[in-house]
């Protein structure tokens, strides 16, 4: 029988109890959310917090709206949400796209988008999602907030900018007019981390690539994207041509392993195609008015 | 510490740890077996329960983070002596064969039933992806939820 190591549980009712919380205990005190990745590390004791600050009564981190130039993703908002939201399924595809392939329906009525931003696992498919969207981490703590690049929100495997006393209340995503975006994903069953996934977005003026993004899991990519990748296809016509140049560059530049999900030569491969693929999808959604 | 919730209409405090999983509260505290308590990792959805009005993986929440909740389980389907039309279903088309997956495989079925009555086999297979069966092949799961959908509660079960 797996159950985690005794602690202590605290159920927050607002953002700042759940801060005031955290900064009391300190490190050793873990917020929790959707609990499915946290309980089995606990269970595993991969993690041993002494104290848990349930965030769950905290629906005021629910949401997902627009805010200006943005659209607004509350940190507790759940993935069953995320993939019922018309708002994003109009501005931004791939969230269905990745919704559609995250573990199953029953996890996704649980887990939450900032629980998965803050696990970091290499294989996140919505830590891709939104590196290649560009997107923006908020975060509170007592002092007040901050905004993170969700790029620059990891610092490896696992690791994130997260203070102790901090808490991800928020995800935000540019509005990109014109543009189109998609995500594609290969793994072993329905509902497993990914072998290799690709996202991206591309915003398409007279036929060329004015703007894009490329997320990367499962591959050892930094920050989960493929600047290099990006640098290549900007500017460029929205041709086969310049999708296959971009995908040789998005598979040059990642470090995926070998391991028991398959040969390190066999995910190149993969992001190969699954760039080449997501970039024809998005590009097609593009001129299809999709955003 | 002490949890209170509504598990199938009835209210239930306990005094717990904090580490007490759902699916072992359900059947250690309360006695509630009928939930089945299967891989520990989220992966094979037998302990599947509705937290308020949701079908979840009961090994993967607390007992603490389901305090105050309201929590249906598979023991509820039963209306006094009539069998939930899910249940009929599963007997007659026999969706299960060893009815360890059963439980959890019936409150997905009828989340799914409540949320769209007359589901395809492309939505019943998608709802139930989240949950294994090593018996039937899923075939006769599908073709039970599809009894179901055409036998609605409304109706005299058995006739």
């Amino acid at each position: 029988m797996q159950v985690p190591a005794p602690f202590d549980y605290d159920r927050a009712s607002s953002v700042e109890e759940a801060v005031a919380l955290l900064e009391r205990h300190g490190a050793e005190a873990r917020p929790i959310a959707g609990g499915h990745s946290l309980l089995p590390m606990m269970k595993l004791r991969l993690a041993r917090p002494e104290r848990l600050v349930d965030l769950n009564d905290l629906t005021e981190l629910s949401y997902v709206r627009t805010e200006g130039e943005w659209i607004a993703v509350g940190a507790m908002t759940r993935h069953a949400q995320l993939a019922a939201s018309d708002l994003l399924a109009r501005h931004y595809p791939i969230f269905q796209d990745a919704e559609r392939v995250i573990a199953d329906p029953v996890v996704r009525n649980r887990g939450t988008v900032g629980g998965s931003l803050c696990q970091g696992d290499p294989a996140e498919d919505l830590c891709a999602v939104v590196a290649a969207l560009g997107g923006q981490v908020v975060l509170r703590s007592s002092g007040g907030e901050r905004v993170v690049a969700a790029r620059d929100f990891y610092l490896g495997p696992y690791e994130t900018v997260v203070a102790p006393a901090e808490l991800v209340t928020e995800v935000r995503i540019p509005i990109r007019p014109g543009s189109g975006s998609a995500y594609e994903k290969v793994e072993r069953r329905p509902g497993d981390w990914a072998i290799a996934a690709v996202g991206c977005f591309v915003t398409l003026a007279q036929g060329s690539v004015a703007d894009c993004g490329i997320g990367l899991a499962a591959v050892g990519a930094n920050g989960y994207c493929a600047p290099q990748a990006e640098a290549q296809l900007r500017g460029q016509p929205a041709t086969e041509e310049s999708f296959r140049a971009a995908a040789e560059a998005a598979a040059a530049g990642c470090r995926p392993q070998s391991d028991q999900r398959g040969p390190e030569d066999y995910k190149r491969d993969l992001v190969r195609e699954l760039t080449r693929r997501a970039l024809r999808r998005a590009a097609a959604r593009a001129m299809a008015g999709g955003a | 510490m002490q949890v209170s919730m509504t598990v199938n209409g009835e209210r239930v405090t306990r005094e717990v740890e904090p580490r007490i999983l759902l699916v072992h509260f359900l059947r250690d505290e309360l006695n509630l077996t009928g939930t089945h308590w299967g891989c520990d990792t989220s992966n094979c959805g037998t302990c599947v329960v509705w937290m308020d009005g949701v079908p979840v993986k009961s090994c993967t929440v607390l007992a603490a983070m389901a305090s105050g909740r309201e929590i249906r389980t598979v023991e509820s389907l039963e209306q006094g002596t009539q069998l939930d039309p899910v249940q009929e279903g599963f007997m007659r088309e026999h969706g299960l064969q060893c009815g360890f997956c059963t439980p959890g495989m019936m409150m997905t079925a009828r989340w799914l039933l409540d949320h769209n009555p007359d589901p395809s086999e492309a939505e019943i297979r998608e709802a139930i992806s989240g949950q294994i069966c090593r018996c039937t092949g899923y075939e006769n799961i599908v073709r039970a939820v599809r009894w179901a959908a055409a036998h609605p509660a409304t109706q005299e079960v058995g006739s």
